[in-house]
């Protein structure tokens, strides 16, 4: 497919490799801040290909993954209503709440719908008049515009029976958590390329500056991370910290106007916990007045309320990058995709899962990478 | 969860702003994905999918760049790898 395959080409990530290894003189660690990196990085064995000097951490980034538990509390609560019809992404479904998941309400007979959009969802809406239907509005700053657009439909056309549950998250002030714990290992940030093909990257100049560590604004492809890669440790090499563009031709500096002006009309910034990492200041979007009344938990009277977190999972270690999946000691064992402990071992971009799936031969077995 | 896909915009219907859409073609499969946030698109362009609505427009000149930097790279390569032709 145009402006994707190519992207692939094994010839083409020989090259940048090569350059990348000239490039290198001493250890450098990076994150990937996006789950679809992560996904790529470790499908494509994008890890061993680079020299042993560089070690990629994979970061937070999937908003499934850090969706507290007593939101899929809440999902679970409001979907089990008769006259509720729950909309979701696919990937929420197997999500483990305190006791349950959505796909066990739903085989325990409540209405829940997988999506493709949360347009689909408003279309439900105005097809079954008599039902409430909520969608789990799940998702970082790529998704926000998606979701408010969806609001925004429904307000203009007044639907009185559509509601979202909001789990929107945000990536800097994650980012900024990060940098600011005291065990954090990061040198360079590899960013994540959709959520600034919608916010642009002005916002990580500051961060940046503040920081002196470089962020790399990063497409999904192989030669995408590998260019990635090669601009972060070059000015690692440098002893330089800029924000750099390799995603361009997705992002531009400003972003997309249209879509952030939409969110800023449909959101305001909120506190919002981030499932392992706790709750961070202004790190999440709430709905403000008047779209407040598209709120699923105020409709549902469903408010505060939070949820202690399986000991068991260490996803908070995970998605801060102190561990890799397969050092979990649940990891494979107690943990598996059909019977998931944590969030990360069920999103399709989740860093476990992503190990479970192709890193489980033994370790220091020999693998050649998958391109 | 943040994947959005590259698709071709074969036509686009809607006059209101809020319900433009489009034909997009993704390799062939065609859906209809909303063009609410990209106003500036028009067809012939591809456009970044994510969750049924377009969130970019790709820029072709700059898609080349990766490319353009490739070939760059392998010029160089040849330069350099003349042998001990400029001593350090
Ligand atoms: S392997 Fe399972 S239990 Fe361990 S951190 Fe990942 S999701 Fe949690």
């Amino acid at each position: 497919m145009k402006f994707l395959h190519e992207y692939r080409d094994a010839a083409a990530v020989e090259k940048l490799v090569r350059e990348i290894e000239r490039t290198v003189t001493r250890p450098h660690t990076l994150m990937e801040v996006c789950g679809g990196q992560t996904h790529s990085i470790v499908k494509f064995g994008i890890d061993r290909l680079l020299p042993a000097e560089i070690t990629l951490i994979h970061g937070p980034g999937c908003p499934v993954c850090v969706t507290p538990i007593d939101l899929i509390d809440k999902a679970i609560e409001i979907a089990a209503r008769r006259e509720v019809l729950f909309c979701s992404f696919g990937d929420m479904l197997r999500v483990p709440g305190s006791h349950t998941d959505l796909f066990a309400a739903k085989a325990a007979g409540a209405d829940v719908r997988m999506v493709y959009s949360p347009l689909d969802a408003v279309r439900l809406a105005q097809a079954h008049p008599r039902r409430e239907v909520v969608f789990f509005a799940v998702g970082f700053e790529t998704t926000a515009p998606v979701n408010a657009l969806a609001v925004f439909q429904a307000h203009t056309q007044g639907l009185k029976n559509f509601s979202i549950l909001c789990a929107q998250v945000l990536v800097p002030p994650a980012m900024e958590a990060i940098l600011a714990s005291p065990h954090c290992r990061v040198q360079g940030f590899l960013a994540a390329g959709h959520v600034c093909t919608v916010m642009g990257y002005h916002e990580y100049e500051a961060l940046c500056q503040r920081h002196q560590t470089p962020i790399v604004v990063t497409g999904f492809e192989p030669l995408d991370i590998l260019e990635g890669v090669l601009l972060c440790v070059r000015q690692l090499e440098e002893r330089r910290a800029a924000v750099e563009n390799q995603y361009v031709r997705a992002v531009r500096r400003e972003g997309n106007l249209a879509a952030q002006a939409l969110v800023q009309t449909v959101f305001q910034p909120g506190a919002r916990s981030w499932r392992g990492l706790g709750e961070i200041p202004k790190s999440g979007l709430v709905l403000r007045p008047p779209y407040d009344a598209y709120d699923a938990e105020k409709r549902f009277g469903l408010e505060g309320h939070a949820v202690a977190e399986p000991e068991a999972c260490r996803s908070g270690d995970v998605l801060q990058g102190f561990i890799k999946p397969v050092e979990c000691p649940a990891f494979g064992v107690l943990c598996t995709p059909e019977r998931p402990l944590g969030a990360p071992m069920v999103s399709s971009e989740g860093a476990c899962a992503a190990y479970y799936r192709y890193r489980r031969e033994p370790a220091g077995a020999a693998a050649s990478p998958r391109l | 969860m943040c994947l959005a896909i590259p698709g071709e915009v074969l036509s686009i219907e809607g006059e209101e702003a809020l319900y433009r859409c489009g034909r997009v073609s993704f390799g062939g499969i065609v859906k209809r994905i909303s063009l609410a946030l990209t106003p500036e698109a028009v067809v012939g362009d591809y456009v970044l999918a994510h969750a049924g609505v377009a969130i970019g427009v790709i820029n072709p000149e700059e898609a080349q760049r990766t490319f353009d930097y490739l070939d760059e790279l392998a010029a160089l390569e040849e330069l350099t790898e003349t042998p001990d032709e400029i001593p350090s």
